[in-house]
């Protein structure tokens, strides 16, 4: 009999702002221990914690993107326990009214769609870090990370197997980015997936989960949620019993371990937060939101296909991250808004080729949106072969200005002359006379050569197409 | 409703209060009280009234997103038991 997987993801996005939830303190990643913990974020006695504006409106584009309730009056809880990067003894955080109620996110594996449930998403504040090693017997406690605020997405236990719930991810991923409320930075932690796994017999109740923790790539929490799932079914199936337990995934030896028992800790004592009163959203407010949404990113993939005649797949690729997909529109735009297909083939294979081989983020691209477009202009107007585009994209690459001034300074205009390409052609006709003998002999693939040499002749500045007409014309008389 | 030793304990435990076990019964007297109050509360009929997140008929008021504090780690610390490199020094935690 088959087992059923049962996956339900907690994604803790961390809101792009500039001062954490409650106090002015700054939350730049990267500064020295404790220099960004102020009073309140170290939770002394008196201190009174104010909500930051910024986090309620990043909220509801969250909430209008998942097509979410909002939740009009929100209440924020403490969520009592203690650990010593917790420094108040309870995390402020939302349980019975979030700010984000019930939604949906649509994925696609292996080119089935499926709708998957958001139960609700809740404003938190994030601990410290602790840092080990520096006395013996001791652990440092660096409090600038506490505060930080965090919007908790939590979806329904709707995934059925580790694809389903890598896709669900790296769509949270993508929407959290264009809707500009995360950067999405899953090495510094801005972006951090749990994820409850279960198996159970179809039909059945749901099965005890595990909870995989502090996994930092689509990969690896793929690779741990199927471990996972091997592991849950060899114990079961050898009559054993799933413990619920927070277990981590170690990437060297691809297995999952046993962190903690939830069992007692999981006693949270939740009760509403005195310090802090409740907060109302209005309708003018979620209208405010609303005219500021960006394109979203299903939306841009349709009209990409829709409107500039793209396939799925370049939509798909053009439109995998927001900054991708406005350096693609400034491209387009600033050549016209024609050939969207040429400005995606240079921006999906040339430029995104160079960019990963330099590590690089199309936002850090050494060759600017009207850079390129310009380059792509002189190849429409004949100026450039495509070929020649290829020197001169990497002359921009190197920063060696726009295409025009590489055009001029290299001498890279293309040959359109006609009589200087029949000059050209006859020169490596009467040169090559054995091959000519060949050709008219039946053997067409000479054509090739004899183009090869033209164009070698021509410093490769020979307009192709020309070359092929003229050369087709000699050699047919 | 009645306490007994053992959710005393777990009690303690969770909040972080030491309770010396000659104090257990008392303990337990005190917040059994407590608790009794609570039941006679549980017998109102609530149908359809909203339940209350704050004692003030007010909402919350919000801050601008701007950076407001600067760095007092060393006066904060001043007062802190240990530290070391900017860091709050506690006994070891591994998770």
């Amino acid at each position: 009999m088959s087992w059923e997987v049962v996956i339900g993801l907690e994604i803790h996005a961390q809101l792009t702002t500039n001062t954490k939830i409650f106090s002015g303190s700054s939350i730049a990643y990267g500064a020295q221990p404790n220099t960004q913990a102020c009073s309140i974020d170290l939770g002394m006695p008196g201190m009174l914690p104010v909500l930051n504006e910024a986090v309620i409106g990043k909220s509801i584009r969250l909430a209008l993107a998942l097509n979410a309730e909002i939740g009009k009056k929100s209440v924020f809880e403490r969520k009592n326990y203690f650990y010593p990067d917790l420094p108040k003894g309870y995390q402020t955080s939302q349980l019975q009214y979030p700010i984000v109620g019930k939604g949906t996110l649509e994925i696609e594996v292996d080119g089935v769609k499926k709708i998957i449930g958001v139960t609700r998403a809740h404003l938190e504040e994030d601990a410290g870090k602790s840092v080990h090693g520096i006395l013996p017997g001791m652990s440092g406690i660096d409090l600038n990370r506490a505060g930080t605020p965090l919007l908790e997405i939590v979806s329904e236990p709707d995934m059925r197997s580790a694809k389903e719930a890598v896709a669900y991810a790296r769509k949270m991923h993508e929407l959290v980015q264009y809707l500009g409320i995360c950067d999405g930075n899953m090495q510094e932690g801005s972006f951090r997936v749990d994820s409850n796994v279960s198996v159970r017999r179809p039909g059945a109740p749901l099965g005890t989960r595990t909870e995989l923790k502090n996994i930092n790539s689509f990969r690896f929490i793929e690779k741990a949620i199927e471990f996972e799932i091997a592991r849950q079914i060899e114990v079961l199936e050898s009559g054993g019993k799933i413990v619920q337990e927070t277990r981590l995934y170690d990437a060297d030896n691809d297995v999952t371990r046993s962190m903690r028992s939830k069992e007692e800790a999981n006693d949270y004592r939740y009760f509403p937060c005195p310090d802090l009163l409740p907060v109302v959203i209005t309708d003018e407010d979620i209208e405010a939101v609303r005219a500021q949404m960006p394109e979203l990113p299903d939306a841009k993939r349709a009209r990409y296909v829709a409107e500039f005649g793209l396939s799925d797949y370049d939509a798909g690729v053009l439109t995998g991250s927001r900054e991708l997909a406005e350096y693609f529109e400034a491209v387009l735009a600033a050549t016209g808004g024609k050939d969207a297909k040429v400005c995606a083939n240079w921006i999906m294979s040339d430029l995104s080729g160079a960019l990963n081989r330099a590590g690089l983020s199309i936002s850090q691209s050494p060759i600017s949106a009207q850079h390129l477009a310009g380059m792509i202009a002189r190849i429409q107007d004949n100026t450039i072969s495509g070929k020649l585009a290829k020197q001169v994209f990497d002359a921009m690459w190197s920063g060696e200005g726009s295409a025009d001034d590489i055009i001029a300074s290299k001498g890279l205009k293309q040959i359109t002359d006609s009589g200087a390409i029949e000059a050209l052609v006859e020169e490596v006709l009467a040169n090559n006379p054995a091959q000519v003998e060949a050709y008219k002999a039946g053997q067409e693939k000479m054509l090739g050569y004899f183009v090869g040499q033209i164009m070698k002749a021509s410093g490769g500045q020979a307009n192709p197409g020309q070359v092929n007409q003229i050369l087709k014309a000699k050699l047919g008389g | 409703m009645s306490l007994g030793k053992t959710e005393v304990e777990y009690i303690s435990r969770l909040a972080a209060i030491a309770v010396q076990d000659g104090e257990v019964d008392e303990v337990a007297a005190k917040l059994s009280n407590i608790l009794d109050l609570f039941a006679q509360m549980e017998a109102a009929d609530t149908q359809g009234v909203e339940p209350m997140a704050h004692p003030l008929d007010q909402v919350q008021r919000l801050r601008r997103d701007v950076i407001s504090e600067t760095d007092q780690h060393e006066k904060l610390q001043s007062v802190a038991p240990a530290t070391s490199e900017g860091l709050y020094l506690v006994p070891q935690v591994i998770e």
